[in-house]
This record gives C-alpha cells, sequence and structure tokens, in this order.
C-alpha cells in the first residue's frame, strides 16, 4: 500500500474519532444542556433539603428554568442554605413565590420545584425566596403515620 | 530445599530485571520523541498499524456490546418500571468502563501482539543489530514510533467504540423493545456529565493505550531470538497488557470515582 493512501486512511481514521467524540460529548454528556452562566442567583431556605443534590434541575411548571447551585448550612438559624441558579430569560418571578422540593417518581432525585405566586414585584439577583416547603422524609411520614394510628386505637 | 529456595531467587530476580529493562526501554523510546517529530511520516504509518486495522473489530464489538447491554439492562429495569433509564445505563457503562477496557483488551489481542511478533522477528533475524550497524538507533528508529502510534490511536478506537455502542443500544432499546425515544436521550444528556465521565473515560484509555504498546514492544524486543522464543513473548504480551489493563482499570476508577 502506498504511503499517500495511508496517510488518507490515517486522516479519516482521526477524522471518524473526532466525530465520535463530538457525538458523545454533543449527544451523550450534558455539554449541550450546560447553561452559559448567563442568569442570576436566588437564595431559599429549607428545613430539611432531603437528599437534594447541588445541580439538581429547578422547574417552575415542569420546566427546567435553572439548577441548584450550592447547599450550605446557617448554624445559627439551624437551616438549610440553598442558592439556585436561574437562566437569565426567566427573569419574572414573583415575589411570594413558593419553594417546594419534590421528588421525581417514587426513587427519583429531588428537585426544586417554584410555585409562582401573585405578586408583581419580581426577584432579582440575590433575593431570597421566602415561602419554602421542606422535603418530604419518607421514615417521618411513616412515624406521623403509626402515630395517628396509635393514638387511634387508644381512643 | 536449598535448591527449591535457589530457584525462587533466580525467579524473583529474573522479574525485577525484566522490570527494570523494560523501564530503561521506556526511557529510551522517550527520548526517541524529538527525532519523532522531525519525521511524522514515521508516526503515521503506526497510527495505521494499530488503529486503522483495528477500526473493524473495534466498531462491531462496539456494536454488539452496546446491543446486549439494551437487551439486559431493559430486562433489570423494566422489572422497577425504570425502562427510559436505560440511555443512561447503556452510555455509563460504555463511556466509563467498557468502552475503554474492551478496546484496549481487543487492541492488544490484534495489535500488541502483532508489534511483539514484528520486534521479535526483527530481532530474530538480526535486523535491529543490522540498523545498529549502519549507526541507525533501532530504539528511536523502530520503537518510538509504534509507542506513540498506540497512544494516539487508543482514544480514537475507544471514543469510536461507545459512539457506536451507544447507536447499537439505542437500535435495541427504541427500535426493538420500544423505549421512548425522546426519553433515551433526554434522560442521557441529564446524568452522562462531560468532565466526571467523558473526559475520565479519554484519560483512561490514554493510559491503556500507553501501556499496551510498551508491554507489547518491550516483550518484543526482550524475546529470545528464537522461533519458540518469538511465539513465547506473543502469548505473554496478550497476557501481561490484559492484566495490566483489568488491574490498571481498577486502580484508575478508584482514584476517579471512589471518594
Amino acid at each position: 500500500m502506498n504511503a499517500r493512501k495511508i496517510e488518507i486512511l490515517v486522516g479519516a481514521f482521526m477524522a471518524a474519532g473526532l466525530v465520535a467524540l463530538f457525538f458523545l460529548a454533543m449527544k451523550v454528556s450534558n455539554l449541550s444542556a450546560v447553561s452559559t452562566g448567563d442568569g442570576y442567583r436566588l437564595t431559599a431556605r429549607f428545613d430539611n433539603v432531603g437528599s437534594l443534590k447541588v445541580k439538581a434541575p429547578v422547574s417552575m411548571a415542569g420546566v427546567r428554568v435553572g439548577r441548584v447551585e450550592a447547599i450550605a448550612f446557617d448554624k445559627k438559624a439551624y437551616e438549610a442554605v440553598v442558592t439556585l441558579h436561574i437562566d437569565e430569560s426567566y427573569d419574572t418571578i414573583p415575589a411570594d413565590t413558593y419553594a417546594n422540593i419534590f421528588t421525581a417518581g417514587l426513587l427519583g432525585e429531588q428537585y426544586i420545584g417554584l410555585d409562582p405566586g401573585a405578586e408583581e414585584v419580581f426577584l432579582v439577583d440575590g433575593d431570597q425566596i421566602v415561602h419554602t416547603q421542606s422535603a418530604l422524609v419518607l421514615e417521618q411520614m411513616i412515624g406521623q403515620f403509626l402515630f395517628s394510628k396509635a393514638e387511634e386505637g387508644t381512643q | 530445599m536449598l535448591d527449591f529456595l535457589a530457584r525462587l531467587g533466580r525467579g524473583g530476580l529474573g522479574s525485577l530485571e525484566r522490570l527494570g529493562r523494560g523501564h530503561l526501554l521506556l526511557i529510551s523510546m522517550l527520548a526517541g520523541l524529538p527525532a519523532l517529530v522531525a519525521r511524522p511520516r514515521l508516526l503515521v504509518v503506526q497510527v495505521f498499524n494499530v488503529g486503522v486495522l483495528s477500526v473493524l473489530i473495534v466498531t462491531v464489538s462496539g456494536l454488539f456490546v452496546g446491543m446486549v447491554l439494551a437487551l439486559q439492562g431493559f430486562y433489570i429495569l423494566s422489572r422497577f418500571g425504570a425502562a427510559e433509564s436505560l440511555g443512561v445505563m447503556v452510555a455509563a457503562s460504555l463511556v466509563r468502563e467498557l468502552g475503554p477496557v474492551v478496546a484496549a483488551l481487543l487492541v492488544a489481542g490484534r495489535a500488541g501482539s502483532a508489534l511483539t511478533a514484528e520486534i521479535g522477528l526483527m530481532k530474530a533475524t538480526e535486523q535491529l543489530s543490522g540498523l545498529e550497524m549502519m549507526a541507525v538507533d533501532p530504539v528511536k528508529r523502530i520503537l518510538t514510533p509504534r509507542l506513540f502510534g498506540g497512544f494516539v490511536a487508543m482514544p480514537v478506537l475507544v471514543a469510536l467504540f461507545s459512539a457506536v455502542g451507544v447507536v447499537g443500544g439505542y437500535f435495541v432499546g427504541v427500535g426493538l423493545l420500544g423505549v421512548d425515544d425522546g426519553a433515551f436521550w433526554s434522560q442521557m444528556q441529564a446524568k452522562i456529565d462531560l468532565h466526571e465521565d467523558l473526559v475520565n473515560g479519554v484519560i483512561k484509555s490514554l493510559v491503556f493505550g500507553f501501556v499496551v504498546t510498551w508491554i507489547a514492544l518491550f516483550q518484543g524486543y526482550d524475546a529470545t531470538p528464537t522461533s519458540a522464543g518469538v511465539s513465547r513473548a506473543t502469548t505473554r504480551t496478550v497476557v501481561h497488557s490484559s492484566l495490566a489493563v483489568l488491574g490498571l482499570d481498577f486502580v484508575l476508577t478508584a482514584l476517579m470515582y471512589g471518594e
């Protein structure tokens, strides 16, 4: 096989490899879904975040509007402080919006669902979402259920 | 008793000696890099030998591995009502583990053994000594291009393997088993991370490419220059590089994902 044919085949080989890597990066991994960094930050305080993770989605009416950027613990108030990164196109979130921690499916991961309020003042960068609802912890729910069952029995 | 101890000691010293020779060879091969940069054509030919000639076996294996993963994954996931996660399962197992490891094992068998036989035969027919007589360093002229050829070709082969495997999983999962098309890709994109999964897979493939070609070249260069010696060296190449790939994979996975 002459040298030129080998060079052409090696070139095609490298190009196929690049196409495969590009396919993996764009179609398989989350490169295309990563937000460009433009946006603003909101904080929300929860009594209990359950198993919420950094990078979990923040959704409104089921549409992803941002991501959880950081989860910290406030050692004075004994609360979890969650920083949300909201994409810049969603800049009309009312000030009395509710932030809830939901679970996607029975065994799915947890995410933050925003329930829009009615006020006409919108949240801007650095604001805090006042109304929050903690994650449902299965053990607590079972505990409450057993407790109420036991009370019924004594009556 | 003393005989037994002596044999044990001889064996131990022998393996230590081989290990040392292997590293010395590696150093002199790396020292040939500047000369290789001056003559990139040598590298192109070796990328052809290791890479292009392995494309067929690597892509066909990737296709079938992806298809089998989809079949088996669907069987288990559908029990939990999570068949939509099939895409994540197929892509994560391919990109993280199976892509680098299986492609490296295939290359060890397909290209590594060929490299050993080639170098061993060059040694047996005294071509390497002939080069030395002509004041050409056989390590720099013959071995260095092959080492870097394997180093360059392996990540490309691994990327092809993983990509073809994902497509194979898509055909079986979406085409044959009826998983939802959108859920297959969107769940995959939501869960596979560019740095965590993809970049770590590429790092693994670089390490494997380096180690597999290094072992193959050393076994060829160190072979007893007879036909029986070359045959033994070829066997050792496949065994040692397969074990090295599997062992290193555990170490790399523990370093990358273990916390």
